[in-house]
């Protein structure tokens, strides 16, 4: 995936960001290497850092200590060059509600340098290509959530850019309009050759669209690999989710204390537990919830498997 | 496509600039969807102060006569004053209002921050596209004096340069003032900040008295040289209607520069501080 000509579309050296003084690294020492027409994934839950890396990578968050690069230019000392390379789509609605969607894409054009004429043509063919070419006149504060994504993203790619940024894409999202824009980073990438970086806390996300995915909790990079390889080197186990009438902690440290069991993350009346793949050790975890069991489900190995594997705790809520 | 021309940039400046003119650009066209509106709130203040204190009050015989002196009708004194906080009250509102929001709640400065120029000079764009506006309202508000004063207003541009350098000065303090508040004051209590700040500023600017006067309370001329209004309306004084008695031409200038100086650090700094965190 990585050319070699190229420079990468991201490099982060060692990239540290503490907000305050005092306060625990938000990204805490990290290297990332992103390569040219690469999907790459942040996963992670809400505070793992994902949010200010990215920022860091698009010159809206200093970092503390560290270089970062991208398409080979250095983002920290000429911040005003890397924007040129750099597309970003914001988590939230950051749209310009004093303006229409055709004029935010048509101003973004103009910041870049476009012509009145080129401008307009560009911001045409955009709407048209992610089907919001009828909605152009529309105010952007009228606009639905999947909709106002869409409007972002096709402003982001006014200025043709080398490394286009999402954070949290799809959050907010109904399932259509999650799908839609998937298929619309996964174009960007076949046509274009674009490279991709999102974040995400959603496990599907990042196991069905990016072709590598960096595991982040706590300001660290836990794993960076395919999501297949992350898989078989991590995943190797079965996620047991017990649903039981009450929250029990005696059965989670009895739990803790079986043989075969990795991890266990007790939340309220559900209990998840890791288990190696060996057979029988499923029945036995079943055994120990007795009647307190309402409701079982057992999950293959997965991203999600990864990252109790790796962290000793459930991603998804 | 297009944008692969702009790729590979010769002229470093050169995209800066044009990033500048883009900029510029969603302004006047969110200025002109809202003219009509800019154009009352700029000239309904003044309009009415005019109407009631120079066509009113002589016509029912409450006549204001300055410093008694009868030669000098109140509405020549107070010209220059209500383009003053025309310029003062314009600059301030067009960065500090649509600023607060864009920062606050939507964060819709994003896509402005992020267009390639440096940060420092997004603000900057924000305080000239201000001064425009405030250029536009104190062009508004001269004729409307004369128009509707029923008294005699004698206004002569006495010196060009001291006009052109006062309202382009004021115009700037004010866009860095409203930068300030801007970026430090969060939206909801953005029409605090003027009924507290603004309103007593424009009251106390000697927009409805020359400064000189205010011999008369020491405490409060003294006090009046932190307003940065003061020095606006004295120098359009020395301007328009140097008859009436004004602050030397070095004060005015010395202070407004410095205000610019001052204002200009200040709030580009807070205004990074803001964006990046």
């Amino acid at each position: 995936m990585v050319s070699s000509d190229a420079p990468l579309s991201l490099d982060l050296r060692q990239v540290v960001k503490r907000y305050e003084p005092d306060a625990p690294n938000a990204v805490d020492g990290i290297d990332l290497a992103v390569g040219h027409g690469e999907i790459f994934g942040l996963l992670g839950p809400n505070g793992a850092g994902k949010t200010t890396t990215i920022g860091i990578a698009t010159t809206r968050v200093r970092p503390t200590s560290g270089t970062v690069m991208v398409t080979g230019v250095d983002v920290c000392a000429h911040p005003s060059v890397a924007k040129r390379h750099i597309g970003v789509v914001t988590q939230f609605n950051t749209l310009d509600r004093a303006c229409t969607v055709e004029e935010n894409l048509y101003f973004h054009g103009r910041f870049f340098g476009m012509s009145r004429r080129s401008a307009h043509s560009r911001a045409a063919a955009l709407l048209e290509r992610f089907g919001i070419g009828e909605r152009g006149r529309t105010m952007v504060s009228a606009l639905s959530g999947g909709l106002a994504r869409r409007t972002q993203l096709a402003c982001a790619l006014m200025h043709d850019p080398d490394v286009l940024f999402l954070d949290e894409p799809t959050t907010g999202l109904d399932p259509q309009s999650r799908m839609a824009l998937w298929d619309s980073v996964r174009g960007l990438q076949e046509s274009e050759g674009m490279s991709v970086v999102l974040t995400t806390h959603y496990i599907e996300e990042a196991d069905a669209l990016c072709d590598r995915v960096a595991i982040m909790n706590a300001g660290s990079i836990l794993v960076c690999d395919t999501p297949d390889q992350i898989k078989h080197d991590f995943g190797d186990g079965v996620l047991v989710t017990l649903r039981l009438r009450q929250a029990n902690d005696r059965l989670a440290a009895q739990l803790r204390d079986t043989d075969g069991v990795l991890a266990v993350d007790p939340d309220d009346d559900v209990i998840r537990v890791h288990v190696s793949a060996a057979d029988g050790i499923v029945p036995q975890v079943v055994a120990l919830a007795g009647p307190d069991l309402r409701d079982l489900a057992v999950a293959e190995p997965s991203l999600e498997t990864a990252f109790i594997a790796l962290t000793g705790r459930a991603l998804a809520p | 496509m297009t944008a692969a021309s702009v790729r590979r940039p010769s002229d470093r400046y050169g995209l800066y600039l044009r990033a500048f003119w883009g900029l510029m650009l969603r302004d006047a066209r969110v200025l002109a969807r809202e003219f009509i509106p800019f154009l009352l709130r700029t000239i309904m203040n003044p309009l009415l102060f005019t109407f009631v204190f120079t066509y009113v009050f002589p016509k029912i015989g409450a006549g204001i006569t300055p410093g008694g002196n009868a030669q000098v009708s109140f509405a020549t004194v107070i010209a220059p004053g209500l383009v003053a906080v025309a310029i003062f009250f314009q600059g301030i509102a067009a960065v500090a209002l649509p600023l607060a929001t864009e920062l606050g709640g939507t964060r819709e400065i994003e896509d402005r921050v992020m267009a390639p120029l440096p940060v420092s000079v997004v603000a900057l764009e924000k305080v000239i596209w201000s001064s425009l506006q405030s250029i536009i309202a104190a062009a508004a508000v001269l004729p409307l004096v004369l128009l509707v004063s029923a008294e005699p207003v004698s206004i002569t541009v006495a010196s060009w340069p001291m006009l052109i350098v006062t309202v382009l000065l004021a115009a700037l303090v004010a866009g860095y003032l409203g930068l300030v508040i801007g970026t430090v004051v969060k939206p909801k209590q953005i029409g605090l900040i003027f009924s507290l700040v603004v309103v007593p500023v424009t009251f106390l600017g000697c927009t409805y008295y020359p400064w000189a006067q205010l011999s008369h309370i020491p405490w409060l001329q003294v006090l009046t040289l932190f307003n940065p209004l003061v020095y606006v309306s004295e120098g359009l004084r020395i301007a328009l209607t140097p008859g009436i008695p004004h602050m030397p031409v070095a004060a005015v200038l010395s202070a407004l520069t410095a205000l610019l100086v001052a204002l200009g650090a200040l709030g580009t700094r807070l205004f990074i501080t803001r964006v990046i965190d």
